[in-house]
């Protein structure tokens, strides 16, 4: 049971967004934007970025929901989204992604965090400024998501197999014209 | 120095939704809708739940220009402010704004440090659905807010009469991404 009284047979944001409308529309459009939108980074590597933040913050709902959805668009398994969280360093990934990966991390402590060496080191690898500025703010922005979907104790699936399925969806649909109760 | 190439002399997060306003709109909508449209919470209460949660993350640019603006909005109560930032325990604001200030805290923590005695508290001290509600979102909204102005380390200026001038700008006209602040 949530903490406020929301529909319970809406999972995770959803509940909340079928709750206030009026906050969801701009956290919605956000999310289009940075997640979706005309990109140098693509769709698959922004959600990976989304779903790494939503686990270091622990965030059951958000880390499956975007894991589906970047399985989808990077083609790849759970396995291959386990071992970024466990560790990204030694995945398979390109180091500019795992460098963007370590700036999303230390924005996850703290914006204070993020140091001009890590900075520094993103750019060797080819990062440019768009790059690093929508890095931080993804990142940013699912400290909010996870924060909100958390601190008001919704509840969310178990199956993890029940994200792979929604993601595609979510894929396909995107964010702008997000209706909960879809 | 700015981790990323923002217009010089232009202050905190102005710098970055000058840099990138396709994201600054929606910020900027969801700041407007969260502290100045509807809600059971006043102005003044909503900004200092904001400036108490900047504050708890160390970021002073969103804590000096938010709790400006819950002085302006407090107006002849505007020690409140103050006060509250020093010691929530003992400042002069209702049981009810204390038990949300709790909640706002844990948030700030992470959502998952907030307990079901944290909201029956609030609740016993006359809080709804929809206060509950808005003090979380304020609260994730704003870590959101802190960690990308000190993210990517935009110009804090660290003279206090620019946020005066801020905070007066914040109450009167709220928050538009056209306008300055």
């Amino acid at each position: 049971m949530a903490h406020i009284k929301i529909n319970e047979t809406l999972p995770g944001i959803r509940g909340l967004m079928d709750f206030r409308p009026e906050t969801a529309k701009p956290m919605n459009d956000l999310a289009e934007i940075l997640l979706r939108g005309d990109n140098t980074l693509s769709r698959g590597d922004r959600e990976l970025i989304a779903t790494y933040v939503s686990y270091l913050n622990g965030c059951f709902f958000c880390q499956n929901a975007h894991g589906g959805i970047a399985q989808h668009y990077l083609q790849c398994d759970l396995n291959f989204i386990d071992g970024i969280k466990e560790n990204y360093k030694t995945s398979d990934i390109p180091d500019k992604l795992k460098a963007l990966l370590e700036i999303a991390a230390s924005v996850q402590k703290g914006g204070k965090n993020v140091t001009g060496e890590e900075v520094g080191q993103a750019r060797k690898f080819g990062a440019t400024e768009m790059e690093i500025h929508d890095t931080v703010l993804i990142s940013a922005a699912f400290c909010m998501f996870n924060r909100y979907v958390d601190g008001l104790g919704t509840s969310a699936p178990l199956d993890r197999n029940f994200y792979v399925e929604r993601g595609k969806q979510r894929a396909e649909e995107g964010y702008a014209n997000f209706n909960p109760n879809n | 120095m700015a981790h990323i190439k923002v217009p010089e002399g232009v202050p905190g997060i102005r710098s970055l939704v000058v840099f990138r306003p396709e994201t600054g709109t929606p910020l900027y909508e969801l700041a407007q809708v969260l502290l100045r449209k509807e809600s059971p919470l006043s102005t003044a209460e909503r900004e200092l739940i904001a400036a108490y949660v900047s504050s708890l993350n160390q970021c002073l640019f969103c804590t000096s220009s938010h709790a400006a603006a819950a002085r302006e909005l407090y107006g002849d109560d505007r020690e409140t402010v103050d006060k509250t930032l020093k010691n929530v325990d003992n400042a002069p604001i209702g049981p009810k704004l204390r038990a949300l200030l709790h909640i706002a805290g844990k948030v700030q923590q992470s959502g998952m440090a907030v307990t079901v005695q944290d909201i029956a508290e609030a609740r016993r001290q006359g809080s709804g659905d929809r206060e509950i509600h808005d003090t979380v979102l304020i609260a994730a909204t704003f870590c959101m807010f802190n960690r990308y102005v000190d993210g990517l380390a935009s110009w804090t200026p660290t003279d206090p009469e620019v946020y005066g001038e801020m905070g007066k700008r914040l109450a009167e006209h709220g928050y538009q991404p056209t306008k300055k602040d």
